[in-house]
């Protein structure tokens, strides 16, 4: 046995990954000069487009592979937003300091959550999820400080803060926004990757055989936890510094969830990319199928149906599976000399 | 004193609403562990199909137009669990979740298309606003006490049909052991189409119900089914009665939050669904251990 398994390597990476860390490079540097070209409409609709992504991978990283279905991750985001109007009206802070400031108080706030949370297993955990979120949703309109139930909006001088030349607020939002995205999927990419990126997609793929080889579960979940809502946290002040109004009903609006959900499924739930796919085919969609009101919801709605039903793995999930294509490879092969590699 | 007490019966007679809403969702969660997250639109779905047989049929009564909309909510929940239920079983949970969800965002918009965002109330005249006086200058409401004894009745069938029939004992062999029920030659596909189809039944009831109590539109559904989960987590996974009580003591949370002031109405009932799975995650009365 041991002669024949002399040349085995351990692999990450495939031959589309090394491909694309070059196309990369061009893409990366091309979008972070968009502010100096770009039309404001472009703009505006870029900044939507990375939130989207960053959240839904925050979902992704969560349900995808934490196996932790949330239906009340915009808690995170009406609270990152609020969080970013606290900062910046009471204490005085800067905007974009602002935005890190509300991205940590998520975090820090996830970890009693996620002491509840975690009592709750599938379904219930679920549902736990979208109580939390309502209760921050009922929380925040007693706090008459931040406006209560009629909302509140964001001084001119904190708007005008990030008005800074040559490429004036658009610009320097769809910075922090690009920023932040790239940040937050390479963050779910470096956690994937590591040793205990590892064993979360063990616990995920069997949770008996993965805690019976010594795998610590509860403090995995929490890590990916956190992360998440520090992501979403970040992102979600981020798209209220953009958006000048926060209410309650907004902010904590259950459709955010909906929207991570459906970008998810539809890209490839338990993939990277998936999310990316999916985030681009709902903004196609958007753009194409928005002026039928709420036929374009309900087409939304049969896709995601269809998709769960024909092709549960995603559009991503499916061309990995046909076309053995990784972009951002977080599986482990071994390869056999020359043949086939197996994955793990 | 007298505060006290009309909060309790309030709070029990609203939480009778809730115990309608989530006695449907408390069977499929039982037998077939679906999470249904079109449940809440499922009810709105009811109401405005009660509105269209009144209108249609010219019936007076929306307690006449269950005599219709049951049995077409049956076949309806019936074509549902066959149709795209069924397929979305077997894996993990997360799949039923995301196919409902889907249905859900349907649902609602396709009503949005139907019916428009007004408005609408089921009128039942001078039933909805007689009251029946108590003792202690006390009185309540002869729709809500009816609500409740409808709320009684209906699980108090379900009960009988899980624990006193051949269906029931087929129903719940096929919850415990879904492989060996088969083996014993039950038709699963066949026999979750039934229970989807009771549970639409139910879905009917609780629909007018909520019709007539208070005004809906097609984005109301989430709001019932966050007070419909909560009443079936409450109680326990696969318990009936449990359920109602679940939905009971979520009336009266609400009832006392909304004592204290009006915002605080619903909060309190989430304070109170969140303390009960902190101290007890699988509810008050689970049938089993998950």
């Amino acid at each position: 046995m041991s002669s024949e398994v002399k040349n085995v390597v351990v692999q990450r990476n495939t031959k589309a990954s090394r491909v694309s860390a070059v196309v990369f490079v061009p893409v990366i540097l091309v979008l972070l000069s968009v502010p100096h070209w770009g039309s404001r409409g472009m703009i505006s609709m870029l900044i939507e487009f990375f939130f989207y992504l960053g959240v839904s991978q925050m979902w992704n990283l969560l349900g995808g592979y934490g196996g932790l279905v949330s239906i009340g991750q915009h808690a995170y985001i009406g609270l990152g937003g609020y969080m970013l109007f606290l900062l910046t009206i009471v204490l005085n802070i800067h905007p974009l300091l602002a935005i890190l400031g509300a991205g940590v108080i998520c975090a820090i706030i996830s970890i009693p959550v996620a002491g509840l949370v975690f009592r709750l297993q599938g379904a219930y955990q679920a549902i736990g999820t979208w109580v939390i979120a309502e209760v921050f949703e009922l929380i925040f309109y007693k706090v008459t400080i931040l406006g209560g139930g009629s909302g509140k909006s964001l001084p001119v001088p904190v708007a005008e803060a990030v008005n800074i030349p040559p490429i004036g607020r658009d610009g320097v939002l769809y910075l922090a926004a690009l920023i932040l995205c790239a940040l937050v999927n390479f963050g779910a990419y470096l956690i994937l990757c590591s040793r205990g990126g590892l064993a979360v997609k063990a616990v995920r793929d069997n949770e008996g055989a993965a805690r019976s080889c010594g795998i610590d579960n509860v403090r995995l979940k929490l890590v990916l936890f956190v992360a998440s809502a520090l992501g979403t946290g970040l992102l979600g002040a981020v798209i209220y510094l953009d958006e000048f109004y926060i209410s309650p009903t907004a902010a904590f609006d259950i459709n955010w969830t909906c929207y991570m959900i459906f970008i998810v499924v539809i890209g490839g739930i338990g993939t990277l990319e998936g999310p990316i796919i999916g985030t681009i085919v709902f903004f196609v969609l958007r753009q194409y199928l928005s002026d039928l009101g709420s036929w374009y919801l309900i087409i939304l709605g049969m896709l995601a149906i269809v998709i769960m039903l024909k092709m549960p793995e995603g559009i991503w999930g499916t061309i990995c599976d046909r076309f053995d294509i990784h972009i951002f490879p977080t599986r482990r092969r071994l390869v056999f000399g020359k043949g086939e590699g197996v994955e793990v | 004193m007298n505060a006290v007490l009309d909060t309790i019966i309030q709070g029990i007679l609203l939480g009778a609403l809730y115990g309608l809403f989530a006695a449907g969702l408390s069977l499929v969660f039982g037998i077939m562990r679906l999470v249904n997250i079109a449940h809440g639109d499922f009810i709105v779905f009811g109401a405005f199909m009660a509105l269209l047989v009144q209108k249609l049929l010219h019936i007076e009564s929306p307690f006449t137009a269950l005599i219709v909309l049951v049995p077409l909510m049956f076949v309806l929940g019936y074509l549902l669990q066959r149709a795209i239920f069924n397929p979305a079983l077997g894996g993990t949970f997360l799949r039923p979740i995301l196919v409902t969800f889907g249905l859900s965002v349907i649902i609602e918009n396709g009503l949005l298309e139907g019916f428009s965002a007004d408005s609408q109330k089921l009128q039942a005249g001078q039933f909805a606003i007689q009251s029946i006086p108590l003792p202690r200058g006390l009185a309540v409401g002869l729709f809500p006490l009816t609500m409740l004894a409808v709320c009684f009745i209906v699980i108090a069938v379900l009960q009988w049909l899980m624990y006193r029939t051949k269906l029931g004992r087929t129903f719940r062999a096929t919850s415990d052991d879904q492989m060996t029920a088969g083996l014993m030659g039950v038709n699963w596909r066949n026999l979750f189409g039934i229970a989807t189809g009771i549970t639409m039944a139910t879905v009917a009831i609780a629909g007018v119900f909520m019709g007539i109590r208070a005004g809906f539109d097609p984005s109301t559904g989430p709001d019932q089914l966050i007070f419909a989960f909560e009443a079936v987590i409450i109680g326990g996974l696969g318990s009936l009665w449990g359920t109602m009580l679940g939905g009971i003591l979520l009336g009266v949370a609400q009832s006392i939050g909304a004592r204290i002031s009006a915002d605080d109405m619903i909060l309190a009932g989430h304070v109170m669904f969140l303390v009960v799975l902190m101290v007890r995650p699988n509810g008050l009365f689970p049938k089993r251990g998950d």
